[in-house]
C-alpha cells in the first residue's frame, strides 16, 4: 500500500512540476533525464554492485547514436529513441564482455578508460560527428507526428516525464524479478552465487546490457530535447556526478536515484546562480555530511532518525 | 557401477607445492565419509577441486561416468555437485526466505525471469517452506541473515545449499564457529539429510565426525594416508600420533 502511495505521489509530482515551474521546464526536463541515466547507474552500481565511472560511455552512445539517427536516418522521436537505446545496450554488451570479468579498481579504471576512448573516436570522426563542436543539425519531427517541441520545452517535458515514468516502472518489475534478486545476490556475494550455479559474469553482462540501455535512452532523451550532442556526454564529469547523485539517495533504491538527482541537481542549480564560481564547495560539503552521517544516502534517514529516536527514549 | 562421484590420482599443484597427491575417492549414493586432517592438510582445497572452484593439474573427476575435470563450478553445481562454505558466505542483507529462494529459482532454470515478481512463483514458494521446515527455520524466515546467530546461519547455509537438489553435498566444516551447546543442531540437520545423497563432510569436530560418518579418510599433507570405519580410525596408530592424539579417546 506504501508502495502504491509512492508511486502515485511519484507521478502526481511529475505532474505538478509541469505547474508550478512553467518557466523552468529546461531545468526540470535536464532533471528528469539525468533521473533516468541515475536508475540505470543504480541498476549496476546498487544492485549488482559494479562500480563504474565510465557510465557517461553508454549515455554518450545513446545520445550520438539518437542524435546521428535524427540526421542522416529519420527524425522520428520514438525510433530515435529506441536507436538511442540499442546503441547505450551494443555499447553496454561489447564493453561488458571485458568490463565484467574485472573488479575493484581495475574496473573503475577499465570504466573509465572505455568512456575516454569512446570521446576519442567521435571527436577524430569529425566529418560524422562533428568533432568538438558537437553534433549540430538536429530537427525532431512532432512525437507521434501531432506533438512537436516547443521553444518553451513543454513537449520535451511531457515527453521526459512519460519515457521516465515508463523506465521507472519497468526497473520496479525487474528489480522485483528473479533477475533482480539474482543481482542483489551477485552484490552480496559472488562467490556463493557461484556456488548455488549463478553463470555470474554472463549475468552481470546481462545486467550492464539493460543499464547500457536505460543510459541510452537518457542520453537519447538529451539529444531530442535539446537538439544538440557535444562530447561531454562521455565526459567523466557526468559519470562521477551521477554516482555523486545515486550515493546522496541511496543505493539499491529506485526511489534514491530519484531523490539524490533532485537534490543533486537543485542545489547545484541554487547554488550556482548565487556564486557561479564556488559552487562545487556547497556540493562537496553536502556529500560530505550524508557519507559521514547517513552512509545509505538520504533514503536512509527514515531508519537513522528512528533509530535515534529510540536511543533518545 | 559409474553411480556417484569418482575422483582418480587426482593431483594438484601451485608452482612446486603439492597440495593434492594421487588423491583416490568414491562417493556413492548415500554414502556419509568424512575427510579428516590436521591445518593445512588440503581439505578445503580438495572440497575446491570437486566443487570446480580449482582446476587439477592431474587426473580425472567424473560423475555418474562423466568427466566433470574442466566442467566449471556453476555447471558442477547444475549437475548435482554442492558445498557449503568453511567461512558463512550467505546473503547478509537478505532474509531466510530470500536466501532459500534464489537457489530454487537458479536451479529451476528462472534466474533471468524479468517480467514476474520472484515471490509469486507458487511451486517456489511451497519448496521454501518445506525447507524452512526441515531445518526448523520457520520463525526465522523473514529476518535478516545478519542478524542470526552463527550457529542459525550455519543451518540457513546448509538449507540454502540443500535447496539445489544436489546429489553429491561436501559440507566444509559444517560446525566451525558453532557454540558446544549449538552443535547437536548441526548434527542432527545432518543426520536427517535424505538416505540417497552422498555427503562428503570435512571437519575438525571429532564428535561430529564419528557419530555420522560411516567411512573416514584422513588426509596428511595432501595425501590420503588411509581410509576406514570410525573404529579402524580411532585404532590406527599411525593416525593418533599425527592427528587425532589427545582429540579422540577412541
Amino acid at each position: 500500500m506504501l508502495r502504491l502511495a509512492f508511486d502515485l505521489l511519484l507521478i502526481g509530482a511529475g505532474i505538478a512540476a509541469y505547474f508550478i515551474f512553467p518557466d523552468n521546464l529546461g531545468f526540470v526536463t535536464r532533471v528528469l533525464i539525468m533521473i533516468i541515466m541515475v536508475l540505470s547507474l543504480d541498476l549496476v552500481l546498487g544492485y549488482a554492485g559494479v562500480a563504474t565511472l565510465g557510465h557517461a560511455a553508454l549515455y554518450g552512445a545513446g545520445a550520438y547514436g539518437a542524435g546521428l539517427f535524427a540526421i542522416y536516418y529519420s527524425p522520428d522521436p520514438l525510433t530515435g529513441l529506441l536507436v538511442g537505446a540499442m546503441a547505450g545496450g551494443v555499447t553496454a554488451f561489447v564493453s561488458g564482455l571485458i568490463l565484467m570479468r574485472a573488479n575493484g579498481l581495475t574496473l573503475l579504471m577499465l570504466t573509465i578508460a572505455v568512456a575516454q576512448i569512446m570521446q576519442e573516436i567521435v571527436n577524430k570522426e569529425r566529418a560524422i560527428t562533428g568533432g568538438s563542436d558537437g553534433l549540430l543539425g538536429i530537427d525532431m519531427d512532432p512525437i507521434m507526428g501531432v506533438y512537436a517541441f516547443d521553444f518553451f520545452g513543454r513537449t520535451g517535458y511531457w515527453y521526459a516525464l512519460v519515457v521516465l515514468l515508463v523506465v521507472f516502472f519497468a526497473l520496479k518489475i525487474l528489480v522485483a524479478s528473479p533477475f533482480g534478486n539474482m543481482a542483489r545476490g551477485i552484490h552480496e556475494s559472488a562467490p556463493r552465487m557461484r556456488a548455488i550455479g549463478t553463470p555470474v559474469y554472463w549475468r552481470l553482462v546481462a545486467i550492464y546490457t539493460i543499464s547500457g540501455i536505460v543510459a541510452g535512452i537518457a542520453g537519447a532523451l538529451s539529444a531530442q530535447v535539446t537538439e544538440l550532442v557535444s562530447l561531454e556526454a562521455f565526459g567523466f564529469a557526468l559519470s562521477a556526478e551521477a554516482m555523486v547523485m545515486l550515493i546522496l539517495g541511496g543505493l539499491g533504491r529506485l526511489y534514491g536515484a530519484i531523490i539524490g538527482t533532485i537534490i543533486f541537481m537543485v542545489v547545484h542549480h541554487t547554488a550556482a546562480s548565487i556564486d557561479p564560481f564556488n559552487w562545487l564547495f556547497v556540493i562537496g560539503t553536502m556529500v560530505l555530511i550524508v557519507v559521514y552521517f547517513v552512509p545509505e544516502g538520504f533514503m536512509g534517514l527514515p531508519v537513522r532518525l528512528r533509530r535515534w529516536m529510540r536511543w533518545q527514549k | 557401477m559409474n553411480a556417484g562421484l569418482r575422483v582418480k590420482n587426482l593431483q594438484m599443484h601451485f608452482g612446486g607445492i603439492v597440495v593434492a597427491d594421487n588423491i583416490n575417492l568414491s562417493l556413492e549414493p548415500g554414502d556419509r565419509k568424512a575427510l579428516i586432517g590436521p591445518n593445512g592438510a588440503g581439505k578445503t582445497t580438495f572440497a575446491n577441486l570437486l566443487t570446480g572452484n580449482l582446476t587439477p593439474t592431474g587426473g580425472s573427476i567424473s560423475l555418474d561416468g562423466m568427466d566433470i575435470k574442466r566442467m566449471k563450478e556453476s555447471k558442477r553445481v547444475r549437475a548435482g555437485v554442492a558445498k557449503t562454505f568453511q567461512i558463512t558466505t550467505l546473503f547478509r542483507h537478505m532474509s531466510v526466505r530470500e536466501n532459500i529462494r534464489l537457489p530454487i529459482l537458479e536451479r529451476m532454470g528462472r534466474g533471468m525471469r524479468m517480467f514476474k515478481r520472484a515471490d509469486s512463483y507458487p511451486d517456489v514458494e511451497e519448496e521454501i517452506e518445506q525447507m524452512l521446515s526441515q531445518f526448523n527455520l520457520q520463525s526465522l524466515a523473514d529476518v535478516e541473515v545478519h542478524e542470526l546467530a552463527y550457529g542459525q546461519q550455519r543451518l540457513v547455509e546448509m538449507a540454502l545449499t540443500m535447496a539445489l537438489k544436489p546429489r553429491i553435498l561436501i559440507l566444509d566444516e559444517p560446525s566451525a564457529g558453532v557454540a558446544a551447546s549449538d552443535a547437536h543442531i548441526i548434527t542432527d540437520a545432518i543426520e536427517n539429510l535424505p538416505d540417497d545423497l552422498s555427503v562428503l563432510i570435512i571437519e575438525h569436530d571429532m564428535k561430529l565426525v564419528f557419530k555420522v560418518a560411516s567411512r573416514i579418510i584422513v588426509l596428511v599433507n595432501g595425501a590420503i594416508l588411509c581410509e576406514g570405519t570410525p573404529g579402524e580410525i580411532s585404532k590406527n596408530q599411525q593416525v593418533r600420533d599425527l592427528y587425532l592424539g589427545a582429540r579422540h579417546d577412541g
